[in-house]
């Protein structure tokens, strides 16, 4: 140990070792007053936490759930003892089927691609095909449920909307899906989906299943106008024979009602007529059974006189003067002024 | 206090720490767990959540999900019994039911999901190639309601009855697959169809059935309306007819009524005194038999010319 080529003394040695520790020992407070503070930091920061207003806070102490927290500023045991997760349970939630909403606005733009379209694509009961879009709308009713009881909630629930909602449509045909099942449909696939939630206990109501377009698949749409087509000149049809039958069918009973009108007309103008003729008749007779034979000459004579000046040719003849007829040229030429009057 | 003290302090600290940690674990509520030891399972699951202690260092914890998992097949194409080729997708929901068999046979979800893909996508090709399409897609025998009066014009195979129906489709998948997952620890809670669709080729085809099919019910509309409007045509036709007959039927009526009273009238006056009637008729006759192209050829015996002959009364 002598023989060293440089010089040490252990004593310096101890010294040294003492001066270090005794600057250790100082240093040290510092460090765990400053792990304290540290530690202290994280704990303060670890126990306050805040839940929103449409949310509840649920706290699992080790793991093991131990209270459901409101709305407000809450305390927890901090260092992870107590873990907060805080579920929407007030908010409206929904999920699209068959497109997405990329801008919700007032002219909300929509997109669709191959993965919705083939959301929407299913079989009806009549074996058609037809594409169908609907928004189920739902909310977190059981935040315990909704966490604890499957992994994955929100996807497990779009399978099930879809499921459900194909099962509904497989028992419709096309024509009720486009036209008067939409309603029912609907309802019967929410009361479905709803029951289906219950059976998996998820902690989710739902509240609204809502049809958005339903149509016939694209390359079969223009058989389906023309069926719309065909119905409107089906009614375009039937409304033109009706507006003819609206027009003639007055008409004639007018006309009918005008000839029966005048028939009254007639038969009334004939009985007055025959009143007057009877009256007028009665009356000369009246008169007749005073005188009458003068009354028939008179009548008699005057109708001549009215009579014979109206005859165009006369030819009045003696009885005895035969064979004067013969004389006469019956033809155009005689005038009757040359031989009457 | 000095370094040597400091230096076993601290790893005596360690030590203890250490320990703590292993000896304590902590169970969630979405787990379950197996304890072994040396690789030896140690009794049965530990479900309830919580803070938990086992023996430090030899045993080890094994966490499984205790919630519903997922389980979604791949679309499967599936001949039905009537040869119509189809995409068929299912997807299920299991869990755990007996960690320390499904620790055994499976080890993890991954295993899980290799087995639950071979027994489910194979029962339902089963249970689908056994039956017929209607029997995936109706699950009722509900009639359709038809819209627009139109009758039913679909072919008669495609309304063929449904004897088990959709949902009894996928309870028998359900049921079937869930005879075989015990063995694995694996409980099945719940199966469906999620979608069922053609093949291309087969839709290509249904497409063209559909279209043809709607161009029947075009036509048929077509002809409804023609054959309505000439039914309300015919209708009018008829209506005018009756309407002109009754008018013709009334007037005649009215007039003979008419014509008849009037005859009884002029009978009953002319009677009293038909000599008159005869005189005064004729003379009416007269006046309105000659006019200016009359030719009157008269004897000087009328009883008119009696006066040109002799002004004294009664000669004749």
């Amino acid at each position: 140990m002598s023989n060293r080529p440089y010089d040490f003394d252990p004593n310096e040695l101890q010294q040294m070792l003492r001066d270090i520790g005794g600057r250790a020992l100082a240093s040290r407070r510092i460090v765990a007053w400053a792990a304290a503070g540290v530690v202290a930091l994280i704990g303060l920061w670890g126990s306050y936490y805040q839940v929103e207003p449409d949310e509840v806070g649920i706290v699992t102490r080790f793991g093991k759930f131990v209270r459901t927290t409101n709305p407000g500023p809450h305390g927890k045991i901090p260092f992870g003892i107590e873990r907060v997760q805080k579920v929407p349970v007030e908010r409206q939630l929904k999920q699209e089927f068959g497109f997405r909403t990329v801008r919700a606005d007032i002219n909300s733009t929509f997109r669709k691609d191959a993965k919705t379209s083939s959301e929407s694509l299913m079989l009806t009961g009549d074996l058609n095909v037809a594409t169908v879009e609907w928004i189920v709308q739902y909310k977190i009713s059981d935040p315990y449920k909704y966490l604890f009881k499957l992994r994955d909630v929100d996807e497990t629930f779009r399978l099930m909307a879809e499921a459900t909602m194909r099962t509904v449509v497989g028992d419709h045909s096309v024509t009720e899906l486009l036209t008067v099942g939409r309603e029912e449909i609907a309802t019967k696939a929410k009361l479905m989906l709803s029951d289906l939630c219950r059976l998996y206990d998820n902690g989710i109501a739902v509240q609204q299943l809502v049809l958005q377009d339903v149509d016939p698949p694209e390359l079969v749409k223009p058989s389906f106008n023309e069926v719309n087509q065909a119905i409107q000149e089906r009614e375009r049809a039937i409304n033109e024979a009706w507006a003819e039958y609206n027009q003639e069918i007055p008409r004639s009973r007018g006309l009918a009602g005008q000839k029966i009108e005048a028939a009254e007309g007639y038969a009334l103008d004939r009985v007055n007529r025959a009143k007057g003729d009877a009256d007028r008749f009665l009356a000369l007779a009246e008169q007749y059974r005073k005188a009458p034979e003068i009354t028939r000459s008179r009548i008699y004579l005057e109708t001549l006189s009215d009579v014979l000046p109206r005859a165009g040719k006369k030819l009045i003849f003696d009885e005895k003067a035969k064979g004067i007829l013969p004389l006469f040229p019956l033809g155009g030429g005689v005038k009757g002024s040359e031989v009457a009057q | 206090m000095s370094g040597k003290g400091l230096i076993i302090g601290g790893a005596v600290g360690l030590v203890a720490i250490i320990t703590v940690y292993s000896t304590l674990y902590t169970v969630s509520e979405t787990e379950q767990v197996i304890i072994t030891q040396f690789g030896e399972p140690m009794g049965r699951a530990i479900t309830n959540p919580g803070l938990h202690v086992k023996i430090p260092f030899t045993q080890e914890v094994n966490v499984f999900e205790k919630r519903w998992l997922e389980w979604d097949g791949n679309a499967n194409q599936v001949p039905t019994r009537d040869k119509k080729y189809i995409w068929v997708d299912t997807y299920a929901r299991w869990r755990i039911a007996d960690p320390l068999l499904f620790f055994q046979r499976l080890h993890d979800e991954r295993g899980a999901h290799s087995r639950l893909d071979d027994i489910i996508d194979g029962e339902t090709r089963n249970v689908i190639a056994n039956h017929n399409l209607i029997e995936v897609v109706r699950t009722s025998n509900r009639a359709f309601e038809q819209a627009e009066e139109i009758e039913d014009v679909m072919e008669a195979e495609e309304m063929r009855k449904v004897e088990l129906g959709r949902d009894k489709i996928t309870r028998l998948i359900l049921e079937r697959a869930s005879k075989v997952v015990p063995d694995y620890g694996i409980e099945l809670v719940d199966l469906q169809v999620q979608r069922v669709n053609y093949i291309e080729t087969v839709q290509a085809k249904v497409f063209d059935r559909m279209i043809s099919e709607r161009k029947r019910i075009a036509d048929r509309h077509r002809s409804e309306g023609q054959g309505k409007s000439a039914e309300i045509r015919g209708k009018k036709e008829r209506e005018l007819k009756v309407i002109e007959s009754e008018a013709y039927r009334k007037t005649a009526a009215i007039m003979g009524r008419g014509d008849a009273e009037a005859a009884s009238l002029y009978a009953a006056a002319y009677n009293q005194d038909k000599e008159l009637y005869k005189f005064v008729r004729t003379m009416e006759t007269y006046r309105t038999a000659i006019d200016k192209d009359t030719w009157l050829v008269l004897s000087t015996n009328a009883d008119i010319f009696r006066y040109m002959q002799s002004p004294s009364a009664s000669t004749r």
